[in-house]
């Protein structure tokens, strides 16, 4: 009978920074641009250029490091990591080794209905390398040198993570943070947001790590996902039959759902760190740093957990809320009025409202709905003094006139009947009309009702409480 | 007197009062070099025609009464480690030897700005890894005051082509004596900079915390007029301090009135000529006569500052060396089958056996598991030399000491001998790895005729009292120029 394994992983993620201009230049730090367009004698490494440190690069790491709850250190400095590739032309690469910008951070994940927490190691700072291109059309590759000295902040995580459910969970929530810090645009099309990851396994009640392995080239969170599913059955696999694994390093090609050898610990490369003496030590003030940390608002991993709390709302629902810095701020402009269920809040927010964001390609900001009209609208709604679908048509034209839910409703005479005499007569009236519905409905089809209701309330132009109305029919058809 | 006999400060006077034209200057250098150059080979490039239309606009200049800068006018050659935009800058290395850089190194704008005349580009040793420019890819410099000697290095070119009267200023640079050593074998002034004081963008790297460029010249004067050109803080290199810089020229007072000046016995020890030491001392003897206080002063042993300037250099330049690769400029190997084997052969080819073996060298410091027992133990021992440095400056003003521990020695004598040829930079290096200013001078001939050199060292940032002290030697002297091969 086999053994039960547990799975650990430990996440290496690169995420490009959004800054302006590249880390160590004033190239536009932009992507898609047509090839070697956005480069300069200093990120092509050329003969006896210098690079100089963007600042924002390093605001940019150090509000990430706040954001996963590191210490940042007010002294770090820079390190080459020497090595040859094509596509890095300075033949290293200016990081950060021994002394990185942040440390001894975690971060909260959400898995199976609980909150977990992850270790983050380290935070630091690099650049980004090119790329290679390969081309049928012609022999060879040849070099982009537009990515040379794009931004990236490297978050290393603890070997905290035992599922690929749990890996998910976490790509996701640092995802959300970089974009709701607004540090990365995370765009994994684009490559701004990839990772590495280190998989090991060990017997079940075991307290010893197994041999880790790491896998590059995983593109997607998905992938990722795959990745670990694959490297953790291989290695039970090779322990199950008596193998053991070795340290190396396996590249995974997402498309043939397998990872390869890449290299063995023999020939792990060494990277021969050395301080960068072309630039000087990073020294942050305690007031810069203040600055910084005060600046980082409720994060989306906190809200969320917050919003099930405080709300009641369905996980669903909070996650869409937090996913938007807009949607969950605008959520909480309306709940802060105490006038209506924030239920009925996050429903419209990510109904209508997010419908027509979508329809019309404008931001919420853009949008310009004035809040206290919106929760005016509600509370009508939600006192019955008008349906849901003519609060739906207030809402088109308060976004059009912004004219107040108020008269909109008198305007067009929109108000809610709900004086019981009015609504029976109409609904005697639709009953008496409609003899095939009725015994529709009461031989079995039941979806009739639904009709019903419907010519209620068209005959009642839209005003008549379709509660009301549906219980009237009901009664009818059940009782008589 | 030929004008390319003057010094930069005399000529400037001529033109401003127009007693000849930068075109005739410049001719008269032009001429100089024509008549010189095959003998000594210190030029890697010529730019004759540029040079003239430069001269031209000066005299159009001169014309209408535009203000002149110093250094208007004035022929200056510059070493071939120095981007110049549109004109080829190989390192004297067959891997740059097709290299045209499309920018300017940050002293050539500045000197851009100045109106000078530039002749062209000057041999070293390849990537500036020597001490005798024989390690040159292309040819052998030779000194003007003897030919079967080397001009020292690694800025040979640069102080054979100003002793010679091929250039009347040169830019050199400095990473562990490159600028004074061949000053002190050519007999010309060389001043090694405080490190960041001068921009290093646009040198292509050798050492990059020990990498400075500096002045060649033929007196005090001249030194300060380029060095005044050249300094400053550099946005593009944050390695450059930002700070008042004088007029340094301008504030020359030639006197050591007061001042105290040190002398190390490590600096005269074992190795040093009985020739070099006495007319050492000779100098220290006539600036006491001046009104100088002379104390001993402390310092770290020589070879312990030799070992940490090797390891800390070589490292660094094995990483800046590394993106020689073939992939982007320069040489690339004719045939390969694998990006390996393109990059093993370009390299092997590309590259000359000093450069390899610091390359190795450097390489093998950094590599993991000998990390901390070289290049942290070099780092370690920098911090004590600094300590030492600044200890030794609380009880004097300067130390004095030989620049080379001998004159110059013939081509090919030490070419096969790496551990004589690295002695050579014995009394240079600590200054490089202190971040100090030092200046070498001129002090005498030995039998053979050959120069000697005298190395003033200051705390840092202190060149003006450097310039100070060896004007007021200078003036005793007559004149460095005598000490140039102008005949």
């Amino acid at each position: 009978m086999s053994k039960e394994y547990v799975t650990v992983i430990g996440l290496e993620v690169h995420a490009e920074l959004n800054t302006q201009s590249k880390i160590y230049c004033s190239c536009k730090n932009s992507f898609g641009a047509e090839v070697n367009t956005q480069c300069c004698p200093v990120c092509m490494g050329m003969p006896g250029t210098l690079p100089t440190l963007n600042e924002q690069v390093v605001a940019s790491a150090v509000k990430m490091g706040y954001a996963l709850n590191c210490t940042i250190n007010p002294v770090s400095k820079q390190d080459r990591k020497n090595y040859f590739y094509p596509d890095l032309p300075k033949a290293y690469q200016i990081s950060q080794f021994d002394i990185p910008l942040c440390e001894n951070g975690y971060v909260d994940i959400w898995v199976d209905g609980k909150e977990k927490r992850i270790g983050v190691t380290r935070i630091h700072i690099e650049e980004d390398a090119g790329k290679l291109i390969h081309d049928n059309s012609f022999a060879g590759s040849l070099v982009d040198f537009n990515r040379c000295g794009v931004p990236l902040i490297e978050i290393v995580s603890e070997p905290d993570l035992r599922s690929s459910k749990e890996a998910k969970a976490y790509l996701d929530t640092i995802k959300a943070i970089v974009q709701y810090i607004d540090v990365s645009d995370a765009k994994m099309q684009e490559g701004s947001i990839r990772c590495d990851i280190n998989v090991s396994v060990m017997e079940k009640g075991s307290d010893t790590f197994g041999t880790r392995v790491e896998m590059k080239n995983v593109n997607t969170f998905s992938g990722a996902v795959r990745a670990i599913e694959y490297e953790a059955a291989r290695q039970i696999a090779v322990l199950e039959q008596g193998g053991t694994i070795e340290q190396e390093t396996r590249r995974w090609d997402d498309q043939k759902g397998q990872n390869f050898l890449l290299r063995s610990k023999e020939d792990a490369h060494d990277y021969r760190y050395f301080p960068e003496p072309d630039l000087q030590t990073i020294v942050l003030e305690e007031s810069y740093l203040s600055q910084i940390k005060d600046s980082i608002p409720e994060l989306p991993n906190k809200k969320f957990v917050r919003y099930l709390a405080d709300y009641d709302l369905p996980e669903d629902d909070a996650s869409l809320l937090v996913a938007s810095v807009e949607k969950s701020a605008f959520f909480e402009t309306l709940v802060a009025f105490g006038d209506v269920k924030p239920k009925s809040i996050s429903n419209w927010i990510l109904g209508d409202i997010s419908r027509i964001m979508n329809e019309t390609g404008k931001s919420l900001d853009e949008l310009e709905i004035d809040a206290k009209a919106l929760d005016a609208l509600l509370l009508m709604i939600d006192q019955k003094k008008i349906s849901n679908s003519a609060g739906k048509t207030v809402f088109e034209e308060m976004l059009k006139t912004k004219a107040s839910p108020e008269e909109i409703v008198k305007e067009k005479g929109l108000l809610q009947i709900s004086d019981t005499d009015a609504l029976q007569e109409i609904v005697d009236q639709i009953l008496a009309a409609n003899q095939k519905s009725v015994d529709d409905y009461r031989n079995g089809k039941t979806n009739a009702l639904g009709f019903l209701v419907g010519q209620c309330m068209k005959a009642s132009k839209g005003k008549g409480n379709p509660a009301m109305m549906k219980e009237m029919l009901l009664s009818y058809l059940e009782n008589q | 007197m030929e004008l390319y006999q003057l010094t930069a400060w005399e000529l400037h006077q001529k033109l401003t009062t127009k007693e000849c034209s930068a075109k005739e200057i410049t001719q008269s250098v032009l001429g100089r070099i024509e008549q010189k150059e095959k003998e000594i080979g210190a030029y890697l490039t010529l730019t004759p025609d540029d040079a003239l239309a430069q001269a031209k606009a000066v005299d159009q200049k001169l014309a209408s009464e535009e203000p002149l800068s110093p250094l208007a006018g004035i022929p200056i050659a510059i070493k071939d480690n120095i981007c110049t935009k549109g004109v080829k800058t190989t390192c004297a290395s067959k891997i740059l030897s097709n290299f045209v850089p499309p920018y300017d190194a940050t002293v050539m704008e500045k000197l851009n700005g100045t109106d000078c005349v530039y002749l062209g580009k000057l041999n070293m040793d390849e990537f500036a890894m020597g001490s005798s420019t024989e390690t040159s890819f292309f040819q052998k410099t030779h000194n003007p005051h003897n030919t079967e000697y080397v001009p020292g290095g690694s800025s040979g070119g640069s102080a054979a082509a100003v002793s010679a009267g091929e250039a009347v200023l040169a830019l050199g640079s400095d990473t562990g004596g490159s600028i004074r050593q061949p000053s002190a074998y050519c007999g010309t002034v060389g001043l090694k900079p405080t490190y960041g004081t001068v921009s290093r963008y646009g040198l292509v790297a050798f050492a990059s915390s020990l990498d400075q460029i500096g002045p060649i010249g033929r007196s005090v004067k001249d030194v300060a007029l380029l060095y005044s050109a050249i300094c400053g803080k550099d946005e593009k290199d944050t390695t450059s301090v930002r700070r008042d810089y004088p007029d340094f020229a301008k504030e020359i007072v030639p006197s050591v009135k007061g001042m105290t000046i040190g002398l190390s016995d490590e600096y005269f020890g074992e190795g040093v000529s009985d020739e070099v030491k006495s007319a050492v001392m000779k100098a220290v003897d006539a600036l006491k006569e001046q009104g100088a206080k002379v104390v001993s002063v402390s310092l770290p042993s020589t070879d312990q500052t030799l070992a940490a300037y090797y390891i800390i250099a070589s490292a660094e330049a094995s990483s800046n060396l590394a993106r020689f690769d073939g992939v982007k400029y320069g040489y690339r190997t004719k045939e390969y089958a694998s990006l390996d084997e393109m990059y093993e052969k370009t390299r092997s080819e590309g590259f000359g056996d000093e450069v390899k073996r610091r390359i190795m060298l450097g390489t093998y410091v950094l590599s993991s598991g000998y990390y901390d027992a070289y290049y942290k133990k070099a780092k370690f021992t920098q911090k004590m030399i600094q300590e030492a440095f600044r200890n030794a400056f609380s009880s004097c003003d300067l130390i004095l000491t030989p620049t080379a521990p001998d004159t110059a020695f013939k081509i090919g004598e030490n070419i096969h001998d790496q551990v004589k040829m690295y002695m050579n930079d014995i009394l240079t290096v600590t200054v490089n790895i202190a971040g100090l200013p030092a200046l070498s001078v001129p002090c005498g001939f030995d039998t053979k005729g050959l120069p000697i050199g005298l190395q003033m060292i200051g705390p840092k940032f202190s060149e003006g009292l450097l310039f100070n002290a060896a004007a007021c030697y200078e003036e005793l002297l007559g004149g460095f120029s005598a000490f140039s091969a102008l005949k």
